[in-house]
């Protein structure tokens, strides 16, 4: 995939060199970065509100924004950020799209994403249909990221953690116990719909590094595995932080060195510490130490 | 996949290609088994596993493309061996959210190696393959596979009708099926079974993309113009089926607009419309 059949001479400061030659290396790098922080924080909240197949909806809701983009030749940046803000808004504003636990609303979600793909296939269709595009736009290419997009991506990254940091203690309380913080005046129905709003930022800012059906890989694999090994907040958002940075790096460095896609490294990295997570916790609780119930992390944020 | 032989396709016309005929035939089958099964996947909240299914789908078709087999062997292998494993994981043969992301990421990005394997092996095909799993060639459906999709469709079908009453005894009230003797975890394995078959049968009519549109849109408009659960069954089977042969007229007039995108996007036009049209949700088997 990359330039010059590179290969791994052992020699780390010569290897580090090889990398960053090509400034779309060090752009790939400098967006994975920002990508898996801000997907890191935002996924955090995600799996604590159980709504990751929201999540998953508006990475969908991408895919036909970058090929509309792509159409209509402005660029790809719009159309990701455009369709997945639209998308969270939908969902959110769809009865019972807040309310997490109602059948009929992964229905109209299901549909939002099935509809979403269907634009995305007539856009492609409609510019032409350069198939190879449809696979970078589904499952991530680092080859292409701009400087003007590594710009854009960091800048809409800081908004949205400026953000989360303002409202994240109500969204907290919010996310844990909705019938309380309604009743103490938190304005629980448009947090909900900011935070899916958020998280269209987030989702698309993955999208750029892993493609539009990958994005689990970063936003929420990282933050289970994560969740698997302390249910503190603090240290728990720290080690997602990391693992979705470490993990990012990782399968872009393989990559650069292999002529297979990123994608498929990104996701099997951060699915095998998901695993090896689910071991040492296996082991944990062999030992007696079980530190509670995956995905709780109710029990470790209350005082 | 959509290339049409006449440049101004006239609707008297619409039989008379063989294209056409396998599209509305097979179509019909899938829809009618995606539309029964569909009522309970949204009924029994597993839109998401069934959304998981159509990936593994993806996957499976490209390893065995990869491999040199039929896409066929990977689909029905992956789907039903997925989906009984996520019915074995899960508690109640429902699993949780997390790990069918996790899992079902991983998965198509082992579908995604496999692809660059496959392009990589065969040079002179570039990702058309993988476009085809990923939105479906229904227009490029042999008789052979026309037969064999109507084939597992009329099963599909036939076994959903057959096990509807226990189904939705153990999908409404889980507790008392169960004190009542019915054997509900074997009834939710079997069911995701079925639900494999569909997914794989569903990803060479709409894609393994589009399968949940297929899965939950017929399902939750029924279950808005009927309170009654078997009547909202039968509608579901009969929107599909509708939704899909109005989607393939649709393609067949407009060359530009893929089938499976025209389907679909008759399928969300009539859930939106009965959305539209009752206000209040009725007291049905989905709310």
């Amino acid at each position: 995939m990359a330039a010059g059949d590179p290969h791994v001479s052992w020699n780390l400061l010569a290897d580090l060199g090889d990398l960053l030659r090509f400034p779309f290396m060090v752009h790939a790098y400098a967006a994975g970065t920002v990508a898996a922080v801000t997907a890191a924080v935002l996924g955090w909240f995600t799996v604590l509100r159980r709504q990751s197949f929201a999540a998953h909806t508006l990475a969908v809701a991408a895919f036909p924004g970058a090929a509309a983009a792509l159409w209509l030749g402005i660029g790809a940046s719009w159309g990701y950020f455009g369709f997945a803000g639209g998308a969270a808004v939908l969902i959110g504003l769809a009865p019972g799209g807040g309310n997490r636990r109602f059948g009929g609303s992964s229905a109209v979600v299901g549909l939002v994403q099935a509809g979403a793909l269907a634009a995305g296939y007539l856009f492609v269709s409609l510019h032409g249909g350069n198939l190879n595009g449809i696979t970078a736009l589904l499952f991530g290419s680092f080859l292409g990221i701009t400087s003007g997009q590594v710009v854009t991506l960091t800048v809409l990254a800081l908004v949205a953690l400026g953000v989360v940091a303002m409202i994240g203690r109500p969204l907290l309380f919010a996310s844990v116990d909705p019938v309380v913080a309604e009743a103490r005046g938190i304005p629980v129905r448009l947090l909900s719909i900011g935070f899916l709003l958020l998280l269209g930022i987030a989702t698309a800012e993955v999208v750029a590094i892993t493609g539009t059906l990958l994005v689990f890989a970063l936003l929420i694999m990282p933050v289970a595995t994560a969740q698997l090994l302390t249910l503190r907040p603090g240290p728990g958002l720290a080690l997602a932080i990391g693992l979705a940075v470490a993990s990012t790096w990782a399968g872009l460095t393989v990559a650069y060195y292999t002529p297979y896609p990123v994608g498929f490294f990104i996701t099997s990295i951060t699915f095998a510490l998901y695993v090896g997570a689910h071991l040492v916790r296996a082991l944990a609780e062999r030992a007696g130490g079980a530190p509670g119930t995956p995905g709780d992390v109710a029990a470790g944020t209350r005082p | 996949m959509t290339v049409l032989a006449a440049a101004t396709p006239a609707l008297g016309d619409l039989l008379a290609y063989d294209f056409m005929r396998h599209a509305f035939v097979a179509g019909a089958a899938i829809a009618l088994a995606s539309g029964l099964v569909g009522f309970f996947v949204v009924l029994r909240a597993q839109v998401f596993t069934g959304d998981a299914l159509s990936h593994v789908a993806f996957t499976g078709a490209l390893a065995a493309l990869a491999a040199g087999l039929d896409p066929r062997i990977g689909l029905f292998a992956a789907t039903i061996l997925v989906a009984l494993l996520l019915g074995v994981l899960g508690p109640q043969g429902r699993a949780d959210d997390v790990v069918i992301g996790s899992v079902f990421a991983w998965v198509l990005g082992l579908g995604v190696l496999f692809l660059g394997l496959f392009t990589r092996n065969h040079s002179g095909r570039n990702s058309t393959a993988g476009v085809a799993v990923l939105f479906g060639s229904i227009f490029g459906l042999d008789a052979g596979q026309t037969t064999v999709a109507a084939a597992i469709g009329a099963a599909v079908a036939l076994a959903v009708v057959a096990v509807a009453r226990p189904l939705l005894f153990a999908s409404v009230d889980p507790a008392v099926a169960e004190a009542r003797g019915l054997p509900v975890r074997a009834l939710g394995l079997a069911f995701l079974a079925l639900v494999g078959v569909v997914a794989a049968e569903a990803t060479q009519a709409v894609g393994a993309l589009l399968l949940v549109s297929l899965l939950a849109a017929p399902a939750a408009a029924a279950s808005r113009l009927t309170a009654r659960p078997l009547r909202a069954l039968a509608l579901s089977g009969l929107l599909a089926v509708a939704g899909t042969w109005a989607g393939l007229v649709l393609a067949y007039l407009v060359p530009r607009l893929p089938p499976s995108s025209a389907i679909v996007a008759v399928l969300a036009v009539v859930y939106l419309a009965t959305v539209a049209l009752t206000r209040e949700p009725r007291r049905g088997p989905l709310h």
